[in-house]
């Protein structure tokens, strides 16, 4: 429909292997639904009516990481947490992104102390930050953003 | 024939990463003995990991359930996965740091936990907070009740199978939120109470804007009773589930909504009246069989008793000052510095090293949305207290879970840990 008025009777479309595969897997995200302290809230504001995160391709959040490729770090991990997380995290199946959501799960936030673990990514890879205590829901949003970005231009295999 | 056997190929972990042998969740024969019936052991019944990755624990409590067919034997919870240290940070924070901290405890009702924590303080150092700010403070400690009842009543509701609640509570939470980005500039972390008074006065259109909520949450209220109250759905999966009785919910120190639910008329806002709270009038709604549909009721009664008590407190603001003029506690308004000697000592001692409470120990309680949020003091004279201790109602409502989900089927056990509506941050702290 919208497609064809713009292009017009193209009939064929040319483009390379990596990038219609990048342009499918950042648009099919499927986050697991894994909430941990006061940002989990913020992650269910955003997926609620008023910033309704299934705009970008990610209404389905998945309780189970088998059926999920990206990982919201929702809140502070503490040292009790922290091996269940990296539990979590080898049993997604690849490809799989990481993001740390607020400033706990980016660096510990305001907890420096004996309990939290300083940073998500002390055991897991991070590939998005989004700073905040906890961040608005717009900002989540602009990572996630940020991260489909960063899933297009992802090669396939590494090129020698 | 020959099968080939299939090669399993094992992944050295790097050295900086935790494998699974590490988890603490291992627990071990003895200590697995005390907690399930015999019958665990030898096979017959089945035991079962809920947690600490679910979807409708409400954040990450693990239970251990036994099973018997559908039928639950036991329910161990096993709590700690948020264990944030907040009780032994505080002990490192002066007194107006620590209330940054304390945003943290109840996630859901922010400015609950700063009203109790500022409360302690005030009782130790022994400072009167003006009769403005006090209204403000009930306003506001409203207004965060309903925002914790409405996440409860989206999630609980949504655990149980009606999806639509949580995306309309939601959005009539959003306004409230609304409200704390009016006056504090942050949605949830708001740290807005001061010892002594406020942060600061709300912004003019502050009592048009509370005033826009008293019109339209009635008619919302209305639409969640009309989906939910008379559903025989909603009936059939909490009437005479989760019971608790009368005297079990007082021996196991349930308070608020949990306890109350059962027919125990207990609210510390009545109770042990704080923040002029004697000033209005409203009631406490009371259950009677103490099951999940009672603690329904009573949540739902409590919003339009949380309105009640905005529109007095609305009607009679008073103008005037916001914060006390001790300024031994709260610092001196700015213009003050450029000409007094005394105010920038003040100030300047506020803001590097705090003020000193007096030695003792002090105990002070709100009634927050879980139940009697309560905040222990201990202080050796000095800028930062020696030990601070939360009286966390989530944690001792949840201790009641497995009396609740005894004989109970698996099914239940979701709508059950919803209704006693736990928030981990507040449990582990």
């Amino acid at each position: 429909m919208g497609l064809e008025q713009k292009l017009g009777n193209m009939g064929v479309v040319t483009t390379s292997l990596e990038q219609a595969v990048g342009w499918a897997r950042s648009n099919a995200i499927w986050p697991m639904l894994f909430g941990l302290a006061c940002c989990a809230i913020e992650m269910m504001s955003t997926q609620a009516s008023n910033y309704d995160m299934s705009r970008f391709g990610m209404e389905l959040m998945r309780a189970s990481p088998r059926q999920s490729d990206l990982m919201i770090v929702a809140g502070r991990v503490s040292r009790k947490m922290a091996p269940v997380l990296r539990n979590l995290y080898d049993q997604m199946p690849d490809p799989k992104w990481v993001i740390a959501m607020g400033d706990c799960a980016s660096c510990g936030g305001v907890f420096n102390n004996y309990a939290v673990v300083q940073g998500v990514d002390e055991i897991v890879p991070v590939d998005v930050y989004v700073a905040g205590c906890p961040p608005r829901p717009e900002a989540l949003i602009d990572g996630i953003l940020k991260l489909q970005d960063k899933i297009k231009k992802e090669p396939l295999t590494k090129w020698q | 024939m020959t099968v080939a056997e299939p090669q399993f190929q094992i992944e050295e972990s790097p050295q900086n990463t935790v494998t699974a042998s590490d988890t603490q969740l291992d627990i071990t024969l003895d200590q697995l003995k005390k907690l399930v019936s015999p019958r665990a052991l030898t096979g017959d019944t089945m035991l079962l990991n809920m947690g600490p990755q679910h979807p409708s624990t409400h954040g990450v409590l693990r239970l251990l359930l036994e099973l018997d067919g559908e039928t639950v034997i036991s329910c161990v919870p096993d709590i700690g996965f948020l264990h944030t240290g907040i009780e032994k940070t505080h002990e490192g924070k002066n007194y107006t740091k620590g209330i940054v901290l304390t945003d943290r405890i109840d996630y859901l009702a922010p400015l609950i936990c700063n009203l109790a924590y500022v409360g302690a303080v005030e009782k130790l150092v022994g400072v009167d907070v003006p009769i403005r700010a006090q209204y403000i403070r009930v306003i506001l400690a409203e207004l965060t009740r309903m925002n914790s009842h409405l996440v409860w009543l989206g999630t609980h509701a949504l655990d149980i199978g009606a999806m639509s609640m949580f995306l309309y509570t939601f959005r009539e939470r959003e306004m409230l939120l609304d409200i704390f980005e009016l006056v504090s500039g942050a949605r949830m972390m708001t740290s807005y109470f001061r010892v002594g008074g406020l942060w600061r006065d709300v912004p003019d259109h502050f009592v048009d804007a509370v005033r826009n909520i008293l019109k339209v949450f009635p008619q919302r209220l209305l639409d969640y009773e009309k989906l939910l109250r008379e559903n025989p759905l909603w009936k059939e999966r909490t009437v005479g589930v989760g019971v608790i009785g009368r005297e079990d919910a007082i021996a196991y120190g349930m308070t608020g909504p949990s306890l109350r639910g059962s027919g125990v008329n207990y609210d510390v806002r009545k109770a042990m009246p704080y923040s002029s709270y004697d000033h209005f009038d409203f009631s406490v709604p009371l259950g009677s069989t103490g099951d999940v549909y009672d603690r329904y009721r009573c949540r739902m009664d409590e919003f339009y008793q949380s309105l009640k008590i905005i529109e007095q407190a609305l009607d009679r603001l008073p103008n005037g000052p916001i914060v006390t003029d001790n300024r031994k506690v709260a610092p001196p308004p700015k213009h003050e510095i450029a000409y007094s000697m005394e105010s920038l000592i003040h100030h300047f001692k506020l803001w590097t090293e705090g003020f000193h409470a007096p030695e003792g120990e002090v105990y002070h309680a709100v009634e927050s949305g879980k139940g009697e949020f309560g905040v222990f003091i201990s202080s050796d004279g000095g800028p930062k207290p020696r030990r601070v201790h939360f009286r966390a109602p989530s944690l001792c409502n949840l201790q009641a879970l497995p009396h609740m989900s005894k004989g109970a089927l698996i099914a239940d056990i979701v709508g059950i840990v919803g209704s006693v509506d736990i928030v981990l941050g507040e449990v582990d702290r």
